[in-house]
């Protein structure tokens, strides 16, 4: 069945991003929002919208019950999550499917598996993914876990088997700290949780983040090769590249193929992204986790692809088979995302929402820049800080970074702090010209860095 | 001449520093300068909001969880 009208379940850029989507397929689109978001550019741009509540997400973007009812009022026959709120929330996609409608997303009972960790290693592990060592499945006996943690030497981490988002993780240096820590890190998983089951895994310490994109249909899948996302602050991405200038060609084959092989064992629908730690000393990756979503670097996929996952995405949800062959989907040149945030790196990131005086929007070739912003537009504070993302394609790695330091010169938006001034900073940084990092290069380099930042301008 | 606290930033406004424990500060209680009346939630980051004038509290014009304007008032002095 095809979609005739879809619902967008979300706010922001991604919204925008979606509704461009569902109008180029010939969908109508209809924009729920909460009162913060009345003048938002996703309003704006959808053929309906209805208001589901306050600002506060718990009362509105995180409404079930309110946001079906506005599906019913419209007559929408599919619902679209994004990323954040709703997305990943199996009960969700199983309300909208028990309400007669399309969920855009992989069917509830596959989000539950990978959403679990603990389950989704046990099906990795199936698929013949390579995991990082650790406990299989969780541990309950002290004795146990004592014999798991010497067995895959220390450093140890302790994570909740039922936690999310970086919660509830202890890392163990020794087995004296590790007595210390099981007991602490089972109580505050039970609290947080109301699961006290734990898990253990080995620490890689030096480490780069891949992940490789895979789309399915419910039967076949294909994979759109990998992302490299090692430049992270507090965990949150802050530069996004692909393909990763890191793995062999070799290696980067034997991934994308495991990834198809774990998506076509849980029957994937939809458009979803296996989430590896790569040690590039020792040349092994191992899988830590699979987001059952669009996420928000999907373009640089795009932009080495030619693929539109999004459009991708709602057409498998309405039942269509997969396009593509795998031997069609080919990788040229090299793609970058950089996130504008409203945030001040010269002050320690601090949020500053506000009303955008002036805008000028990068082009030229082979630049995208993804984004809710409008001259006039007041960010509400009530959400995260992406603003939008800057997004550059070019034949090659080096190329593409002067893309990058070109199109971000041309970027300006006035009237609230940015990060622009640390993607500039980075794009002239010989490690990241090298493409020398790892997921913990950024936090140091940014203290080292911090009187660089100071003095840049921050309001442009 | 009554005495305001007043919002330093737009965003939420939280009395409690988390839901499962006390407000901050209740009607009737004094408060110096510095002592954290309560927090703002903005874009996912919370700011301690401190007093900048003392006095003695007679009402919390915004309501626990309540959206804010930078500028708006939180707490009424006596």
């Amino acid at each position: 069945m095809a979609i005739r009208k879809l619902l967008i379940a979300n706010r922001g850029e991604i919204a925008v991003r979606i509704i461009r989507a569902a109008k180029e397929l010939g969908i109508r689109t209809v924009q729920v929002y909460s009162m913060a978001d009345a003048d938002s550019l996703a309003v704006k741009l959808a053929d309906e919208a209805v208001p589901i509540g306050p600002p506060a997400a718990a009362k509105s973007y995180l409404k079930i019950d309110t946001i079906l009812e506005a599906a019913r009022l419209t007559g929408a026959d599919a619902v679209h999550p994004g990323y954040g709120f709703l997305a990943e929330n199996a009960d969700f996609a199983d309300a909208v499917v028990a309400a007669g409608m399309i969920w855009v997303g992989p069917k509830g009972d596959a989000i539950r598996v990978m959403g679990d960790k603990v389950a989704a290693r046990i099906a990795a592990e199936r698929a013949g993914v390579p995991v990082v060592p650790g406990s299989d499945g969780r541990v309950d006996d002290p004795d146990q876990a004592r014999a798991i943690a010497l067995a895959i030497g220390f450093p140890v981490m302790i994570k909740a088997a039922a936690g999310g988002g970086g919660r509830g993780i202890r890392i163990a240096h020794d087995m004296e700290e590790f007595e210390r820590l099981m007991p602490q890190a089972s109580a505050e998983a039970k609290a947080a949780f109301g699961d006290g089951g734990l898990y253990l895994e080995k620490v890689i310490e030096r480490a780069r983040h891949i992940e490789v994109q895979i789309l399915g249909d419910g039967k076949r899948a294909v994979h759109c090769f990998e992302r490299e996302c090692s430049l992270q602050r507090r965990r949150q991405k802050v530069w996004e590249e692909a393909p990763s200038a890191a793995l062999p060609q070799a290696l980067r084959e034997k991934l994308c193929a495991s990834a198809v092989s774990l998506a076509e064992s849980v029957g994937y629908l939809g458009a979803g992204t296996l989430e590896y730690l790569y040690d590039d000393q020792s040349g092994q990756f191992y899988f830590i986790e699979m987001n059952t979503r669009i996420q928000v670097e999907h373009p640089v996929t795009e932009m080495v692809t030619g693929l539109d996952l999004v459009r991708e995405m709602i057409r498998v949800a309405g039942g269509e088979p997969l396009r593509m062959r795998q031997d069609q989907i080919v990788l040229r040149g090299h793609a970058i995302e950089v996130r504008i945030n409203a945030e001040d790196p010269a002050r320690n990131f601090q949020p500053g929402p506000g009303t955008i005086t002036a805008l000028t929007v990068p082009g030229g070739a082979g630049v995208r820049f993804d984004t809710m912003l409008y001259q006039g537009y007041t960010v509400p504070p009530f959400y995260d800080s992406l603003l939008g993302k800057l997004i550059v394609w070019d034949e090659d790695r080096p190329a593409a970074i002067a893309r990058m330091a070109r199109a971000l010169e041309e970027l300006t938006v006035e009237g609230l702090p940015t990060t622009k001034p640390l993607h500039q900073l980075l794009a002239r940084d010989s490690d990241v010209r090298a493409a020398d990092f790892h997921t913990r290069w950024l936090e140091p380099w940014l203290e080292r860095n911090a009187h660089q930042l100071g003095t840049e301008e921050t309001t442009e | 001449m009554s005495k305001q606290i007043l919002s330093p930033l737009p965003g939420t406004f939280y009395r409690r520093p988390s839901p499962d424990k006390p407000a901050f500060k209740e009607v009737g209680d004094s408060v110096a300068v510095g002592d954290v009346i309560g927090l703002i939630e903005v874009m996912k980051s919370f700011n301690e909001v401190q007093a900048d004038q003392a006095g003695t509290i007679t009402g919390f014009p915004a309501d626990d969880e309540e959206p804010v304007m930078a500028g708006q008032p939180l707490v009424d002095l006596g």
